[in-house]
């Protein structure tokens, strides 16, 4: 039974990796029903330069993280604004291999400028094992855990509170009306970006001290994220997290009690896309239809 | 001007023109460029399938590369395990690849766009793991070799000599027949598919039936290349058949010209020549600061997808079709409408 | 000077064009009604005036010339535009959309007190703050919008067809609510209508389209009187 309860707490832990990758992947998509293909490799770019920051100037963990948090946001900001606003209007399937197109530049970018020699990366959680009850939690899984929730409550605070919010709520569901309304709809989107990168980046730094860093790392996890989106409803910030979460406990549990589960963790996660698409393609907490005016 | 066999002279010049560089490339090239051009003939075939699928049907998918899997593993299980002749098994990988391709065209048909594609590139991600994971079969990591192949009646040709002729060959087929399913009502099915599915319907041209089976010719043609791959490389692993491989394909399908088949020739000169200018850019120094660009096509290829999408979202092959018609238009001031390379060829 | 003036605009929607060649001009203080059948290009002008339709001609709202100014930019010289249909943001609540109008506004103090005025033009609306959008009836969703554009303090208010789908008796509580607005908070309003009568009893002035060109104009007075263009441009 502990064996079982063991595997549950270290697949919240992966969880968490994956619902924040995922949380990233449903900013995207509420701001323009687009999914970005290439958020795992902005995510990895992101990762990398915190490495270069930490590793040759020198920065603690912690400031480099910030950095790299607000430069991933311009970075965010830069790519909607350069790349994806001349696409503005095309089907979203143009848009879709233009983030291919993305995908496969920022990987190759990464390996153009870091290399594809495994780095070890040093994050700012201890790798230390506490003991509660029995159970044993690492305290670089609280760690994740708890920036993960600080994230989801940060975004929460920003939509529903805040003008900057709304007005981005308003304008990726309206885009028309907001414009009348003085809303400047690029910029909000450029904005939905930026976002989208920080929390990519944070993604990418919460996952690196566990696997090593090379420009590889991201690919399998988007793969969950994008199962943990779909599960969650891939509208919904919360479903991001719950389904996350729900995709980290699968996978541990098929890793330890199916044969060879290990290896077929990716088909499994297939399988979990493909199920949720077919049976209920809103997910958990999606809602059925959007109206756009 | 006279047609002849009811065909433009200035075509018929190109295709002989045509006909006389591929039949005699690999008597002028060395080894390693005929090598490589037999290369860009496997990837021809796999692109005429992407293409039949994307192009033609407008089912975006992100994993044929598991579709090459399937065709090359099936080639290298039989010759490996059972000592098939390698050029038999070439339509056996057909017919393998083709009913996965069928079968995973069922639960497609109910994904459209960004799902279909999120469903594929999954797909895609899971492969080389299944693929390790069976090893009893597929030799796991280490792969499987296989015997090298030989020209056929003694020919005097070098192995790579007649390699290419088989692969160039094959394209050439490939070509043909899927020339032939554009131009069919099956084409047309695909056509108004991609267009509107509910026209499509309304119609009556059935969704499931047609879908399904643009599903299953793709993946045969994908499931050709991955068995030619197997027998050009004389061996086979998990490792080539990753995402790489699907985005690889992609991208050629997308620059060459989705929805004209003779796009797959530009995007597969494309996909296997530009990693080998990239190669040598970065020898003749080409760089960035101290960043070399030897070995690293994928930047070119992802700022290609891009550019391409923006300024000519139908590929190379929409750029010579539109240079066709200009020229046409040039010759033909003073005459009727000539029915030129209509779009869908 | 007018407040706002439209000199030959021409407007199309790709290959079809809609207007061709509006001439208008609306008063400071005044309500402007524009008639019309279906399709005789009213939407279009207002679509003109908030830069929302491509178009060639002049468009001068408060001597600046706007003729290329982007929606954005219109909205906050203090121009706001009820379109077609609303534009109810439907998923957000009655509260938000009222804020999304204030969005252009930097005074809090000034915000507050116009949600104080238009709370006092429609009752309902505390009561209901967080109430979706989208599940208001018809005639709340109409009296929403119209609120949401005053929370713009705008100086020209764009109202297209406000009537439309609504009872008889909701519609002369909004137009009255119209007439109080011009005459309480001095809002200069053009009113897009197909019913003609409703809107000439609460404008000054008029301006009746046909086939993208003004072929009548005048007061509201003088197009009443006259039976010949009752009956044949304003259908009744």
């Amino acid at each position: 039974m502990t064996a079982f309860a063991q595997q549950v707490i270290s697949g919240i832990a992966t969880g968490c990796i994956y619902a924040s990758l995922a949380l990233a992947l449903v900013l995207i998509y509420r701001a323009m029903d687009l999914a970005n293909f290439a958020q795992g490799e902005m995510a990895t770019f992101s990762t990398f330069i915190s490495y270069s920051l930490i590793e040759y100037w020198h920065l603690d963990f912690w400031p480099a993280f910030v950095i790299t948090i607000v430069l991933s946001f311009a970075l965010g900001v830069a790519i909607e604004r350069v790349v994806i606003r001349p696409f503005e209007g095309k089907p979203v399937l143009t848009l879709l291999i233009v983030t291919l197109g993305l995908f496969t530049v920022f990987n190759g970018l990464t390996g153009l400028i870091w290399g594809y020699v495994f780095k070890t990366y040093r994050g700012g959680f201890p790798s230390v094992p506490v003991q509660f009850g029995g159970l044993y939690l690492n305290v670089q899984d609280i760690g994740v855990l708890g920036v993960v929730l600080v994230m989801l409550l940060l975004l929460y605070l920003f939509f529903s509170r805040t003008k900057a919010g709304l007005a981005m709520r308003a304008a990726s569901l309206y885009p028309d009306s907001s414009r009348l309304l003085g809303v400047r709809v690029g910029w909000m989107l450029a904005l939905g970006w930026g976002l989208a990168a920080s929390v990519g980046a944070v993604s990418g730094m919460l996952v690196a001290p566990i696997i090593y860093l090379d420009p590889n790392m991201m690919q399998s996890i988007l793969l969950f994220a994008f199962a943990a989106a779909v599960l969650g409803g891939i509208e919904s910030p919360v479903g991001a997290v719950v389904g996350g979460v729900t995709i980290g406990v699968l996978m541990a549990l098929v890793g330890t009690y199916i044969p060879g589960g290990q290896d077929l963790r990716l088909a499994f996660g297939l399988i979990v896309i493909v199920v949720v698409l077919l049976v209920r393609p809103a997910g958990l907490f999606g809602r059925a239809a959007v109206r756009r005016v | 001007m006279k047609r002849l066999l009811g065909v433009r002279p200035e075509l018929l010049g190109l295709a002989v023109v045509g006909s006389i560089v591929l039949i005699g490339l690999p008597t002028v090239t060395n080894q390693f460029f005929t090598f490589e051009f037999a290369k860009v003939a496997i990837f021809v075939c796999a692109l005429l399938g992407l293409n039949l699928l994307t192009g033609y049907s407008g089912q975006i998918s992100l994993g044929n590369g598991a579709f090459m899997a399937v065709g090359g593993y099936t080639t290298a299980i039989l010759v490996h395990a059972i000592g098939v002749p390698y050029w038999l098994t070439i339509p056996l990988a057909a017919v393998v690849a083709g009913a996965a391709g069928l079968l995973i065209g069922i639960p497609a048909l109910r994904l459209s766009g960004v799902y279909l594609a999120l469903a594929t590139f999954a797909l895609a991600l899971s492969i080389p793991p299944i693929l390790n994971h069976f090893d009893t079969f597929t030799g796991g990591h280490g792969g499987i070799v296989m015997p090298p192949v030989m020209a056929p009646f003694g020919l005097d040709l070098s192995q790579e000599q007649w390699l290419y002729y088989l692969c160039t060959g094959i394209a050439i087929l490939l070509f043909a027949f899927a020339w032939g399913v554009v131009r069919s009502r099956t084409g047309r099915a695909f056509m108004a598919i991609r267009d509107s599915e509910t026209a499509a319907t309304a119609s009556g041209v059935s969704l499931a039936y047609y879908k399904t089976l643009a599903f299953g010719l793709s993946a045969a043609y994908a499931g050709v290349a991955g068995s030619l791959l197997a027998i050009v490389t004389s061996f086979i692993n998990p490792d080539s058949f990753g995402l790489g491989l699907s985005l690889t394909l992609l991208v050629g399908v997308v620059i060459g010209g989705l929805g004209l088949n003779f796009g797959a020739v530009p995007g597969g000169l494309l996909v296997v020549w530009l990693p080998y200018f990239a190669e040598k850019a970065g020898e003749a120094g080409l760089h960035i600061g101290s960043l070399s660009f030897a070995g690293k096509p994928d930047i070119f290829f992802g700022a290609a997808l891009i550019l391409i999408m923006l300024f000519a979202p139908n590929g190379a092959a929409g750029l010579l079709v539109r240079g066709w018609r200009w020229y046409l238009s040039f010759r033909t001031a003073t005459r009727l409408p000539v029915a030129g390379p209509v779009a869908g060829r | 000077m007018a407040l706002l003036e439209l000199n030959e605009v021409v407007a199309a929607y790709g290959p079809i064009t809609a207007l061709h060649g509006v001439s208008l001009k609306v008063d400071a203080g005044g309500v402007v009604a524009l008639l019309g059948a279906n399709g005789a290009g009213k939407t279009t002008t207002l679509r003109a005036i908030s830069g929302t339709v491509q178009k060639t001609g002049k468009v001068m709202f408060d001597g600046h010339d706007i003729s290329k100014s982007a929606p954005e930019q219109i909205a906050k010289l203090g121009i706001g535009h009820v379109p077609e249909g609303r534009g109810t943001l439907g998923q957000l609540t009655v509260w938000e959309n009222l804020q999304m109008g204030a969005y252009t506004r930097r005074d809090k103090t000034g915000v507050k007190a116009d949600y104080d005025r238009v709370c006092g033009y429609f009752a309902w609306i505390p009561a209901r703050r967080t109430q979706v959008a989208a599940t208001l009836s018809g005639g709340e969703q109409q009296m929403l919008a119209i609120g949401r554009a005053l929370m713009m303090r705008p100086r020209l208010l764009l109202l297209d067809e406000p009537s439309l789908g609504l009872a008889p008796i909701v519609v002369q509580e909004i137009f009255r609510i119209i007439r109080a607005i011009n005459e309480q908070d001095k809002v200069t309003i053009l009113v897009v209508e197909q019913n003609a009568s409703i809107a000439l009893q609460a404008a000054g002035q008029a301006y009746v389209l046909e086939v993208g060109r003004v072929a009548i104009s005048g007061t509201s007075a003088e197009l009443q009187k006259d039976e010949a263009i009752r009956r044949s441009y304003l259908g009744y």
